[in-house]
């Protein structure tokens, strides 16, 4: 097989000894001390000795599921979550700490692999604060009140008067013991007891203090400071090999014929794979693979067994193409105070399918070697992965182990799993080698699950006071979840094998309605949703249903409002009894000092609020646009918003990803739509699927209202749906224009 | 078919074989284990890939290595390490301006070639000298205000 020369010349660094030395990052945990467990009990490691086994997922109700404190005091934290970009590391670590009175240094992570983590599912729907960050809290105070307890024993004290400094638990007069002393190597299995006290919230010191993320350091100078902190792009374990897999023209196209000869004659490749539709090239290096990938795609015959439909019928064609409907509140007068109200208003709006976009598209490596594979993935389900790999692949589970590392920013389910999935398929293959499996652009644009197109229709009655006396909500979507979770058909490349599932499951209608009920004082609220089965594939992208949802009833309150002649944040408040719902938008209004109407030409200033899935964080914002007639250009000059997510774990945190969900909102309503023809999708880069560059960004800011005591609340997706109405209602200020279909481009505000 | 190259990247020299067009992304990413550049789009969109050819700032996936050697090309690499970070690398930690980071190659890159040029730049000339680069993570205003931080320390030096 020819192989490229690429020995450098003495002069130069041996090629070997750099991979060795700097791109490595180390998959062992030894230097934590910790075992791995695995299926296999009893069985003996590469060194002879027998291995240790644990549970596999470990047992959540005990506390080593969550924590093991180390013999030199310092502990290392457990979460089945994977960083996404959004510092939840920094934040659990925080919770930890604080809850055993350990300098924050000395407590370590590690997130998401099979081989050690708890079994948290998925690291989504901004739920790891409330559910990861409850579950190590837990562990952590029952933790702390063991060590006492030894402590109490070894001291001859009583616990009431044991004082813990950072890890030190002392007694007056009768000495002290550290936490490493009483675990003498051994760790702490008891249960996790729910109500172990815990502190006083109010005398946090660790939690609520905006500690900074210690892996940006490792990102800004190209060299991650702990071993698991790289990208999983960035991995190069000694004797990886490069694949690229040939994906069709559309999504349901039969394989006719490739060139087998020419690929293979080409410098580097290894071999081509093909399993039914799937089609891949595996070669010694990335070059090689990009080039053989760039033959296969031109020189392949694929017979397109169902093209796309025309997108120009997409929205008027939903209400036809309705599989199922659900009720999602029903409210029977909600029809008959139509009939008699004093003033109605119905409007129909809606939201283009639109995409993850991850500026790094999806990574993976996967290796198979003695039966066992092992896959490196960003992920943000590294057990439901694992079990579809296992039905994909026909392996059993208790063989593969799925471990998480760090990726380019997610926004949801893109191209991870998928991509996951093809280097385990190619490592298969390739026994006894790491498989590097990089999408490339095209790829990630084209083939990610996107975020559905919904269409909403919305009415509502006033009284005679200008109140709202009824609504309904009428919504068609596809659904906003087909995560793998356990099963092979939900993968991209599962789809494609030989004999492999058809038809994706049902997926999660759920998302779909999503903060489809007002907040709102409403008498009489009915809402409906029917789920369509639409042209592309689709699954979770942040925020779900909500972005669409949100921007509907918050443009929709304003156009009320209107009707009533009311000022649309006073019309709010008139309809909201929530204390805290009711503060965010107070410190709004304070911050721009509402109402600001009087803008100069072609500038104005819209509000929306909203409390994500009405249970989680509350936010609010007002945004301020201008429209420049003459070059027929729209701006978002400005975003003010203000958020309550309970007790704050890490204000910085909490600013920094609402100040990019505003952003990433921001860019979404002004821009973003996946475009696609009868042949396939057209959107393939970021010329045909544009997104916010620098000098367009607004300026943005967001003040954090703490509630000290209360549960964390989760906050990554709370800004998504009412910075789109924000947008929405400003650009009517300052136009006159209701743009109703997004996203909101000056073309709209013109026609 | 492959000839030979030579690359001076990070003031060291560096001959090998390779294919004349393959893009330089690749030379430094696999066969310098360099982590800095990162590959986004392959069509110079994006900004990830950026290095320093001669100071300015270009993406590194379309410039063929061939053309590279005529080139002195620095990566994120050489300008600092953790334990002695570039005035530029130490903004981005005090303002913590990232979250997935993966953009944050070509921001600093671009905000280098721009702070060479420009010691004291404006909020718009910043915004404007990362213009090539995409942050998908809305991290911009930090981004903005780290590269801001960075020139206001390298003038009180
Ligand atoms: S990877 Fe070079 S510009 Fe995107
Ligand atoms: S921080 Fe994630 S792309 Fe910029």
């Amino acid at each position: 097989m020819p192989t490229p020369t690429r020995d450098t010349s003495p002069s130069a660094p041996d090629r070997r000894d750099f991979l060795r030395q700097s791109g490595y990052l180390a998959i062992g945990f030894s230097l934590l001390g910790l075992e791995s467990c695995s299926g296999e009990a009893g069985a003996t490691g590469s060194d002879g000795t027998p291995k240790q086994a644990t549970a596999c997922p470990p047992d959540t109700d005990r506390i080593d599921a969550w924590l093991r404190v180390h013999e030199d005091t310092t502990v290392t934290v457990l979460t089945g979550k994977i960083a996404i970009g959004q510092g939840i590391l920094v934040a659990l670590r925080q919770i930890a700490a604080e809850e055993l009175d350990l300098p924050l240094d000395k407590v370590k992570i590690i997130m998401a692999d099979t081989g050690h983590t708890p079994n948290e599912r998925y690291t989504a729907g901004s739920a790891s604060i409330e559910g990861s960050g409850t579950a190590i809290r837990r562990a952590a105070a029952t933790a702390r009140q063991q060590l006492l307890e030894r402590a109490a024993d070894e001291l001859g004290a009583a616990v009431v008067d044991l004082t813990v400094t950072d890890g030190v638990i002392g007694a007056t007069a009768r000495g002290e013991r550290t936490y490493g002393e009483l675990v003498a190597g051994k760790q702490l299995t008891a249960q996790v007891f729910r109500d172990a006290p815990r502190k006083d919230p109010y005398d946090y010191r660790i939690v609520g203090q905006p500690e900074p993320r210690p892996e940006i350091l490792g990102m800004v100078t190209g060299r991650p400071v702990d071993d698991r902190d790289g990208y999983v792009q960035d991995m190069r374990p000694p004797g990886m090999v490069h694949a690229r897999v040939v994906r069709p023209p559309v999504y349901r196209a039969t394989l006719q014929s490739f060139p087998a000869d020419g690929v293979e004659a080409l410098p580097g490749v290894r071999q081509i794979v093909r399993d039914g539709n799937f089609l891949a090239v595996v070669a010694t290096d990335e070059y090689a693979a990009i080039r053989a990938w760039q033959m296969l795609r031109r020189q392949s015959n694929w017979e397109v067994d169902q093209s796309l439909p025309d997108p120009a019928n997409l929205f008027n064609d939903m209400p036809g193409r309705v599989t199922n409907s659900e009720v999602v509140t029903s409210a029977p007068n909600a029809h008959s105070d139509w009939e008699s109200a004093t003033a109605r208003l119905e409007a129909l709006y809606t939201r283009p399918y639109q995409m993850h976009g991850s500026i790094g598209p999806s990574c993976a490596l996967a290796e198979y070697r003695d039966g066992q594979l092992t896959v490196w993935t960003h992920s943000q389900g590294v057990y439901p992965l694992r079990d579809s790999l296992a039905a994909m692949l026909d392996l059993s589970a208790d063989n593969i182990r799925v471990i998480g590392v760090r990726g380019s920013g997610c926004y949801g389910h893109n191209g991870a799993d998928d991509v996951a999935a093809d280097a385990a398929r190619l490592a298969l293959a390739e026994p006894d080698r790491p498989v590097r499996v990089q999408w490339m652009r095209e790829d990630e644009h084209g083939w990610e699950p996107y975020g559905s197109a919904m269409r909403l229709q919305l009415r509502a009655a006033l009284d005679g006071d200008n109140r709202i006396v009824s609504w309904v909500t009428n919504l068609w979507t596809d659904v906003h979840s087909h995560r793998p979770g356990g099963d092979a058909a939900e993968l991209l490349t599962a789809q494609y094998l030989e004999g492999g599932p058809e038809a994706p499951t049902e997926g999660y209608l759920g998302g779909g309605y999503r903060n489809s009920q007002p907040l709102y004082r409403i008498p009489n609220l009915h809402i409906e949703a029917h789920r369509i089965e639409g042209p592309l594939r689709v699954s979770a992208l942040r925020s779900l249903g909500a972005y669409g949802n949100i921007f509907a009833i918050e443009s929709f309150l304003d156009e009320l409002a209107d009707r009533a002649g009311e000022d649309p944040v006073a019309f709010r408040l008139k309809h909201l009894d929530d204390e805290r719902a009711r503060a965010v938008i107070e410190e709004v209004r304070q911050q721009v000092e509402w109402p600001v109407y009087d803008a100069e030409d072609g500038r104005g200033w819209g509000f929306a609020f909203a409390r994500y899935k009405n249970e989680a964080a509350y936010f609010a914002v007002a945004a301020e646009v201008a429209y420049d007639a003459e070059t027929e250009s729209l701006r978002v000059l400005r975003l003010v918003g203000a958020i309550d997510a309970g007790q704050t774990i890490n204000p910085d945190g909490l600013r920094n990803q609402t100040e990019g969900g505003m952003i990433q909102s921001a860019s979404w309503t002004t821009l973003e739509e996946v475009k696609w023809n009868t042949n396939g999708i057209v959107s393939l880069d970021w010329e045909t699927y544009p997104i916010l560059r620098f000098p367009e960004v607004p300026e943005v800011s967001v003040s954090i209202l703490d509630r000290p005591g209360a549960p964390p609340l989760g906050a990554g997706e709370a800004a998504q749906g009412p910075t789109a109405a924000a947008i929405a209602n400003a650009v009517f200020r300052a136009t006159g224009t209701r743009v109703r279909d997004l996203p909101i481009t000056a073309a709209k505000v013109v026609g | 078919m492959s000839q030979p190259i030579r690359l001076r990247v990070n003031g060291q020299t560096h001959q090998a074989e390779l294919e004349p067009e393959m893009p330089l992304l690749y030379f430094l990413r696999n066969d310098l284990a360099l982590n800095g550049p990162k590959y986004g789009c392959g069509v110079r969109q994006c900004g990830a890939c950026m290095v320093l050819l001669d100071g300015k700032a270009q993406p590194s996936c379309v410039i063929p290595v061939d053309q590279a050697q005529q080139h002195d090309i620095e990566t994120l690499e050489s300008f600092g390490t953790p334990d002695d970070p570039h005035p530029l690398q130490r903004a981005f930690v005090e303002e913590q301006a990232a979250q997935c980071g993966y953009c944050l190659n070509g921001a600093i890159v671009c905000a280098q070639a721009l702070l060479a040029v420009n010691p004291a730049p404006s909020d718009t000339e910043i915004r404007e000298a990362l213009e090539r680069v995409l942050c998908r993570c809305g991290t911009h205003s930090r981004i903005v205000r780290a590269v801001a931080r960075a020139a206001r320390t390298q003038n009180a030096d």
